[in-house]
């Protein structure tokens, strides 16, 4: 990459991170899977119109196999197909757990936002509003263990990205809750 | 003031204004960000504002500030005073012919559009009526209508966009046609497109429909002139315009605000208050309950005053050579690379809002690379919903131009651009 500098460089290369633009480059499992069997889920951020479209098998409380359709941001389509790298072949609870430990990486809290002691710890709203999805509040993550999603890690200093990173995540609930409740189907719904 | 110069100055475009030296009055741009210099192509979301506007602010406060239109004591009447000689540079900056009834201070022109909405609506749109909108309109001036329609079960009808990014008025006529409202930005924010609305005004005054202006991409960077334009309401909002946020202007012809009823309701909107009633207070503090943005009105005058001084003329002619500029210079250096979503400089007159798609890449990709040069441009759907399906996009790059802008920041837009295209290659 070419003339850039200072310190902005580095917040930089912390949001694309190599790892990011090479998911970016070349999308894991790209494609759709029949429904049914499969479940699908389409995930909407209404704010930049990033779409994602997450289709995944579920067998015996294992999810078997995933594929991804959409369109959006670098952020939006890599962390898409990361999660469905991470999460295929994985164990329905296993998925839900990465889901858990993800989005409580990504969660905004106050320090990050430079915001004053006693002040709301997160915000909500419209435009520019950062993530504020869970009511309760999300456990310690033990980054690690995200192995390598922990590369998006550095979308939280940029908090109106975080909902690209989350998009994707926010789906594949849709499609577990889905395949949890039993028939197989569409589901469609903004997830924000 | 420094920045009004007759002499060129170095990146000045053809004409009597000097951008370099106008930089100089801005805080802002004058401050080193990360060891380089600012360069913000963002002024169609918001402008900055010069110190003359910021010490305007804090003069007021630090030597007068009192609530207007109550205290009897000198420091509450010179409040009052500065307050209401706002008012009156407003009105004279967009030639209303009475300022003291005609220019109602609201919080930006979003509320002003509401107040139209709420107040002139309800009292004149019943179930089945029509009004004229168009699909190049910002959320601020559709979205009360789309209230206004569901509550009143109105037509909604559109003008849509047609050749060079420019409105399609060959079914103007039939639009118009027993239409009781046209609701019409004067400048689009995503587009650049000005809309050439005096023979818009006239049809719609032909076919007896009252017309809105939405003059937020206008008013900061041409002269404008209600009369001549003959619009009967006109919004325009203060931060667009080296003006602080929270100030934002209504303009209406006396004898549709006089026969509205009031918009909220407290304190300083009324003339008298009974246990089973009130009775409104005269214009303009019909429409302007609680105690008013005193301070931004203030700041507001420093910014009219500073852009008058400048003159608007100039203003307007820096804008035009500088967007034909950069609209070529983006041209030449991307070729097929990149699309501009707005009218062809060549063609005829457009606004400094230059929005774009720039490869396969999004909006946010490009914008977040920008950044790291100091670049700071919009990426999103800029509060346009209807025009981004229109054009089949879900979100636009926009760099917008202004006064303060010259053709370095343009190279330094080209040059940042590279970085992108290389980042993602
Ligand atoms: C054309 C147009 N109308 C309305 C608005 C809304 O301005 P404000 O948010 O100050 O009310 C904007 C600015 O975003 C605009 O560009």
């Amino acid at each position: 990459m070419s003339g850039l500098g200072d310190v902005y460089r580095e917040n930089l290369e912390d949001l694309y991170r190599e790892i990011i633009l090479d998911h970016y480059r070349s999308p894991r499992n790209r494609g759709e899977l029949a429904t049914p069997p499969a479940h699908r889920a389409e995930g909407f951020n209404p704010l930049c119109g990033d779409e994602v479209v997450v289709y995944a098998a579920v067998e015996d409380g294992v999810v078997t196999d995933v594929r991804i359709s959409g369109q959006g941001c670098s952020i939006s389509q890599s962390s898409a197909s990361m999660m469905s790298a991470a999460v295929k072949g994985q164990p329905v609870a296993e998925a839900r757990r990465l889901l858990r430990a993800f989005k409580s990486m990504m969660s905004i809290h106050e320090s990050s936002l430079g915001g004053e002691a006693g002040g709301v710890s997160r915000a909500r709203g419209g435009e520019g509003a950062v993530e504020a999805d869970e009511a309760d509040e999300p456990a310690p993550v033990d980054v690690e263990s995200l192995g390598e999603l922990a590369a998006l890690q550095g979308v939280v200093k940029f908090p109106v990205r975080i909902k690209c990173a989350t998009l994707s995540w926010n789906t594949l609930a849709q499609v577990l809750a889905e395949a949890e409740a039993g028939g197989a189907g569409t589901g469609a719904e903004a997830v924000g | 003031m420094a920045a009004v110069s007759g002499a060129a100055g170095t990146g000045a475009a053809v004409s009597g204004l000097d951008p370099v030296a106008v930089r100089r009055d801005f805080p802002l741009l004058m401050a080193p960000h990360a060891g380089g210099r600012l360069v913000y192509l963002d002024s169609a979301a918001s402008s900055q504002r010069p110190r003359q506007v910021l010490e305007a602010m804090d003069d007021y406060y630090e030597t007068t500030h009192a609530n207007v239109h109550r205290g009897v004591y000198a420091i509450a009447e010179e409040a009052t005073r500065r307050f209401e000689a706002a008012r009156h540079a407003a009105g004279r900056l967009i030639g209303a012919a009475r300022p003291a009834t005609e220019i109602v201070f609201t919080k930006n022109v979003t509320e002003a559009v509401n107040l139209v909405a709420y107040s002139w609506g309800r009292a004149n749109l019943a179930p089945g009526d029509a009004i004229v909108l168009t699909e190049i309109e910002h959320h601020a001036n559709l979205v009360p209508w789309l209230m206004l329609a569901e509550e009143r079960q109105l037509e909604l009808r559109y003008l849509r966009l047609g050749e060079d990014y420019r409105l399609e008025l060959s079914n103007l006529d039939e639009l118009l046609d027993g239409a009781k409202l046209l609701g019409i930005t004067c400048a689009s924010n995503v587009l650049g497109t000005v809309v050439d609305l005096e023979p818009l005004v006239a049809a719609a005054h032909d076919a007896g429909a009252v017309v809105l202006a939405d003059a937020a991409q206008l008013v900061p960077h041409r002269p404008v002139d209600v009369a001549a334009l003959g619009v009967d309401f006109l919004g325009f909002t203060g931060h667009k315009m080296l003006g602080p946020t929270g100030i934002g202007v209504l303009y209406g012809r006396e004898e549709l605000l006089e026969a509205m009823p009031p918009f909220l309701g407290g304190g300083e909107m009324i003339r008298d208050v009974r246990l089973d009633g009130f009775t409104p207070n005269e214009l303009p503090w019909k429409f302007e309950a609680g105690t008013p943005p005193i301070a931004e009105a203030i700041g507001l005058h420093a910014a009219i005053r500073y852009l008058e001084a400048i003159g608007l003329e100039a203003v307007a002619e820096h804008e035009d050579s500088l967007t034909a500029h950069a609209v070529g210079r983006l041209q030449d250096a991307f070729g097929e690379d990149i699309t501009i979503f707005g009218p062809d400089p060549a063609l005829g007159r457009r606004g400094g809002a230059i929005s774009f798609a720039f490869k396969d890449l999004h909006p946010h990709d490009v914008a977040q690379v920008l950044d790291s040069r100091r670049v700071c441009v919009r990426a999103g759907h800029h509060c346009a919903k209807p025009l981004m399906r229109r054009l089949g996009v879900q979100a636009t790059t926009r760099a917008s131009l202004y006064l303060y802008n010259d053709e370095d920041d343009v190279s330094e837009l080209v040059g940042a651009l590279r970085a992108v295209a290389d980042f993602f290659a």
